[in-house]
C-alpha cells in the first residue's frame, strides 16, 4: 500500500523560510518606507538612486525571495489563525486553496514587477 | 445475544466541551499567541506595499512622487505604524524561538541559547544598518 505523503513539511519549510526572511528585513523596511520617510524625518531617496538600487540583480533576487516566501509565511499562519483562532473548521479546504492561491498569484506578480516591468 | 444491541434509556453522551471562539482572550499567553499569528497579516500587507513602491519606481519619477505623497496620508501612516509594531513583534518572537530549532555545537559542546539569540540579534542589526546604507547613504 502506497502511503500518502502529506505536503505539510514542505509548506512548513516555506513558512519557516519566510518567517526568517521577513523577520530580518521587514522591520527596517517598513520603518523606513512606511513611517520615517512619510513623516519627513529623513528625505526620501532620489528616484534615479532607488531605481538603480532596485535594478541591481542581487536586490531583485532578495526582494523576490522576500515577497514570495513572506506570502507563503502569511498563507500558513493565516490559515491556522482561522482554524485555531476563529475555529472555522468547516471551510478548511476552501481556506487552504484561498491562502496558498493568494501566495502563488502574489509571487507571480512580484516576479513580473521585479524582473519584467522594472 | 442478538446482533442488534438494545437501546438503553441512558444513552452515553460524549464529553465534548464547546470551545468559545474567543478562547484566546482568557490568558495573556493565549493572546500573545493569537497576536503573533495575526502579525502574518501585516507581513502580507507589507509585501503588497513594497510591490506598489517597486511598481511606482518602475513607472517613473512622477509615479514615485505620487506614491510618496500617498504614503504620507494619515490613515496609511497609521496602518504602517501598526504594521511596524506587529512585524517587530514577529521578528523578536521568531528570533527568541530560534534556539529551539537550531542546535549549534562548538568543540563538542552545545552553544548556550542566549548566545545564539544574541548573535542573531547582532546579525539583524548589521543587516538593518546595511539596508539603511543601501537606501539612504549613497
Amino acid at each position: 500500500m502506497a502511503r500518502r505523503r502529506s505536503p505539510e513539511p514542505y509548506l512548513w519549510l516555506l513558512f519557516s523560510a519566510g518567517g526568517v526572511l521577513s523577520a530580518l528585513l521587514m522591520p527596517i523596511l517598513v520603518l523606513l518606507f512606511g513611517v520615517v520617510i512619510p513623516l519627513g524625518w529623513i528625505s526620501p531617496p532620489g528616484h534615479e538612486d532607488l531605481l538603480g538600487l532596485l535594478r541591481n540583480p542581487i536586490t531583485r533576487i532578495v526582494l523576490f525571495a522576500l515577497c514570495a516566501l513572506s506570502l507563503c509565511h502569511w498563507a500558513h499562519r493565516f490559515r491556522y489563525t482561522l482554524y485555531d483562532g476563529l475555529r472555522i473548521k468547516h471551510l478548511n479546504e476552501l481556506i487552504i486553496v484561498a491562502c496558498y492561491g493568494v501566495a502563488i498569484i502574489g509571487s507571480i506578480m512580484a516576479g513580473y514587477l521585479l524582473f519584467v516591468s522594472l | 445475544m442478538t446482533d442488534r444491541p438494545e437501546y438503553t434509556e441512558f444513552h452515553p453522551r460524549w464529553y465534548r466541551p464547546r470551545m468559545s471562539t474567543y478562547w484566546w482572550l482568557r490568558r495573556r499567553s493565549y493572546l500573545a499567541f493569537i497576536l503573533r499569528e495575526l502579525s502574518s497579516v501585516f507581513v502580507a500587507w507589507f509585501v503588497l506595499y513594497l510591490l506598489l513602491l517597486v511598481s511606482a519606481v518602475g513607472q517613473g519619477a512622477t509615479a514615485y512622487r505620487r506614491f510618496l505623497d500617498w504614503s504620507a496620508t494619515p490613515w496609511l501612516l497609521a496602518v504602517n505604524l501598526m504594521a511596524f509594531v506587529f512585524i517587530a513583534f514577529h521578528a523578536v518572537t521568531w528570533f527568541n524561538l530560534a534556539p529551539q530549532a537550531i542546535v549549534v555545537r562548538l568543540r563538542g559542546r552545545r552553544v548556550q541559547r542566549r548566545r545564539i539569540v544574541a548573535s542573531i540579534h547582532l546579525g539583524w542589526i548589521v543587516l538593518s544598518v546595511l539596508v539603511i546604507w543601501l537606501v539612504m547613504g549613497r
